[in-house]
């Protein structure tokens, strides 16, 4: 299978370690003298970026979290004045405020280049069709493959996401060579032609393109017998760039960084330190060609680890495992990124709700559901079934108009949910068991 | 080829180089942009040797070369066309052009290799050979770059240096001089790294480019995204003003 950007793609690591240096001194300038964050942090430390004088001494730096985005809600972290942004994405509702990511005209052009190797590594040609399934608006998902399917020569359409009927129809109908969906949208889709009769053998499919959310080698095994195609996994997060950060080879055996434009560090989430290669911890990315944004240690609190041996397919960039949980407690629901701390947020809002409750999620039909479990105390008990069933929909419509995923409300016996000591662990993660 | 880590050049206590690093490959053409001030040139004198860094390294095809001598740095092929020409005025152009070989007849080429070169200048230039006796004062500004490009390449170098190269020049001998350094990358399979005013023209016909400000490497990246670049327009324009928004 072809490589996009050989020259990128397969560099010697002595040529790549030049360039990234280079490439993080002048980010380290830029974000320096651009963003006062960076600044406030470097100087607080005692830090100038010229200090940093090899790959090595970026681990001297601070880390970069969601919450330095927050604080600097909307625009304070981007590096260049407004009018040069072309672009603006969020993602997706977290507490309080949602996190802004700007994009120049250069940005997206290096977006798409990634998206463009991220495709062709699946083996995406300019023969094929590619059906976007991901949601388009705020999300950086849909529009990243988009463009980097569009730059190849394939043929895109921006199906969006959901009408499940209507996306087997157009597979069907234009005759679709690529899925682009999160993985656990690939098996609503083959539950439903199932149901409807529909022979996957019938469609043009090749391959599948997942990501968005973790998912696991049996799911990869189901989707490619169910669909009949080859899947690869694709990484990425709306903070870095959006996907794009790494893709699978026809190989499958990892996701490959783009490390000319990241580098990626493993640390441990706990103490923060550097582990060696091999180690599994959280993933940490730097990025060393954003214009508008450029993210200097983000800590991703993606758990993973870091393979540097050679793949067969010729590109010399390291692997990244597929994720393997996260350090924080954020869920990932149909790809929508949900902290329990929000829903605790609504339900202490609530009158009369003592937050005795619990997370259950689980997959139904192949598509994720998150159930909220409740206890029932003297204030929220009712005589009535009607008074209850009133309760219950507050409860419901008010979660889901924050976490933006719906949810299911069910209140339980009082005391019937287990007591924590120390740390409540108040999620029950059905999905990978 | 060429890998330059961290250096730093002082004039006096100014410091005019802050830990830049830069990286040539085989047969590219890479722009140095920035304001006047910004440490284009003076990354050519250091790298020549002619104003060595006091810290980091310079490495040429594998071989150390920060501490070398102007000399031994030319000799390990590395030439520069200085800025403002500096031709030897009283000199024929023909001299001018053998006085650009004289290491390599110091090291005991013969004088018939060396005008064998010479004749591939003037096939480069024929406009040289047109003028070859004349004196090298008495030619137009845009004869006088050939000609200094043409004494670089008599030392044979692998990696030649432009300051300038378009400086002071009618737009129609701009276009010609660029024309010749596409031609030498073409023809002659020389790495060029160009210091340019014209930072527009510089990117339209180089590979790769660094964005230089007071000394310090703000942007590298291909040269058609730093044509796009605003911040390309603000460094080369010199403007320190900054643009305020509302956050």
């Amino acid at each position: 299978m072809g490589i996009w950007d050989p020259a990128n793609e397969c560099m010697s690591r002595e040529e790549l370690e030049q360039l990234q240096l280079e490439r993080l001194q002048a980010t380290l300038h830029r974000a320096y003298k651009n963003v006062s964050c960076y600044r406030n942090k470097f100087n607080e430390l005692k830090i100038d970026p010229d200090d940093v004088q090899s790959l090595s001494d970026l681990s001297k730096l601070p880390f970069t979290t969601k919450d330095d985005l927050r604080l600097n809600y909307p625009y304070g972290m981007f590096a260049v004045p407004l009018r040069e942004v072309v672009r603006i994405h969020s993602s997706s509702g977290t507490t309080g405020k949602p996190t802004v990511v700007g994009y120049t005209r250069n940005d997206i052009k290096t977006w798409s280049n990634l998206m463009a190797r991220v495709h062709t590594a699946a083996g995406i040609t300019h023969d094929d069709v590619v059906q976007i399934a991901f949601g388009y608006g705020m999300f950086t998902g849909a529009f990243g493959h988009h463009y980097g399917a569009e730059i190849i020569g394939a043929s895109v359409i921006p199906m969006g996401g959901g009408n499940t009927e209507k996306q087997i129809m157009i597979m069907q109908d234009y005759r679709s060579t690529v899925l682009v969906s999160t993985p656990s949208y690939a098996i609503t889709i083959a539950d439903r032609m199932e149901q409807l009769g529909v022979d996957s053998k019938s469609l043009s499919l090749k391959f599948g393109l997942f990501g968005g959310e973790p998912w696991s080698e049996s799911m990869r095994t189901e989707i490619e017998s169910r669909l009949g195609i080859s899947a690869t996994d694709n990484y990425g997060l709306s903070e870095v760039i959006g996907p794009g950060v790494a893709g699978e080879c026809e190989y499958k055996c990892g996701m490959h960084i783009f490390e000319d434009v990241f580098i990626p560090e493993i640390i441990d989430p706990e103490t923060c330190e550097l582990l060696p290669p091999g180690s599994v911890g959280e993933l940490v990315i730097t990025t060393i060609t954003k214009e508008a944004f450029p993210m200097i240690r983000y800590r991703t609190r993606d758990i993973t680890s870091l393979d540097y041996s050679k793949c067969d397919c010729g590109r010399t960039l390291v692997r990244m495992k597929k994720t393997m949980g996260r350090s924080d407690d954020m869920l990932i629901i149909k790809g929508v990124n949900v902290f329990p701390s929000q829903i605790e947020d609504v339900l202490v809002a609530i009158d009369g709700c003592e937050p005795h409750y619990q997370l259950v999620i689980d997959r139904k039909n192949s598509a994720d559901f998150i159930e909220i479990q409740i206890e029932v105390t003297e204030n929220i008990f009712f005589d009535e079934m009607r008074l209850q069933r009133a309760f219950i929909d507050k409860v419901q419509k008010k979660i889901e108009s924050v976490v933006g995923v719906s949810v299911g409300i069910k209140l339980v016996e009082p005391k019937s949910i287990p007591r924590f000591e120390g740390k409540a662990s108040r999620v029950i993660d059905k999905r990978h068991s | 080829m060429l890998k330059v880590k961290n250096i730093n050049t002082y004039y006096g206590k100014v410091h005019a180089l802050k830990n830049v690093s830069i990286h040539l490959n085989e047969k590219e053409i890479v722009a140095l942009i920035g304001a006047n001030g910004a440490g284009k040139s003076t990354i050519l004198n250091t790298l020549s040797g002619i104003t060595p860094a006091r810290s980091g390294s310079i490495e040429f095809n594998g071989e150390l070369v920060q501490s070398l001598p102007p000399d031994r740095i030319v000799k390990a092929g590395i030439s520069q066309v200085p800025e403002g020409r500096q031709v030897f005025k009283g000199l024929s152009v023909a001299d001018n052009l053998e006085l650009g070989a004289y290491l390599r007849f110091c090291a005991g080429e013969s004088k018939e290799k060396i005008r064998q070169d010479t004749r591939h200048i003037y096939e480069l230039f024929p406009r040289l050979e047109e003028r070859r006796k004349q004196m090298a004062g008495t030619l137009s500004g845009g004869e006088q770059q050939m000609l200094s490009i043409g004494r670089a390449l008599m030392a044979r170098p692998k990696l030649l240096l432009l300051d300038e190269p378009s400086m002071g020049l009618a737009p129609l001998v701009v276009q010609e001089i660029f024309a010749v350094i596409e031609r030498l990358r073409v023809q002659e399979g020389t790495t060029i790294l160009l210091v340019e005013q014209n930072a527009k023209a510089a990117l339209k016909m180089a590979d790769r480019g660094y964005v230089l400000e007071t000394g310090k490497v703000i942007i590298e990246g291909n040269a058609s995204d730093l044509l796009e670049n605003p911040e390309v327009q603000r460094a080369y324009l010199g403007k320190e003003k900054k643009e305020i928004w509302e956050r």
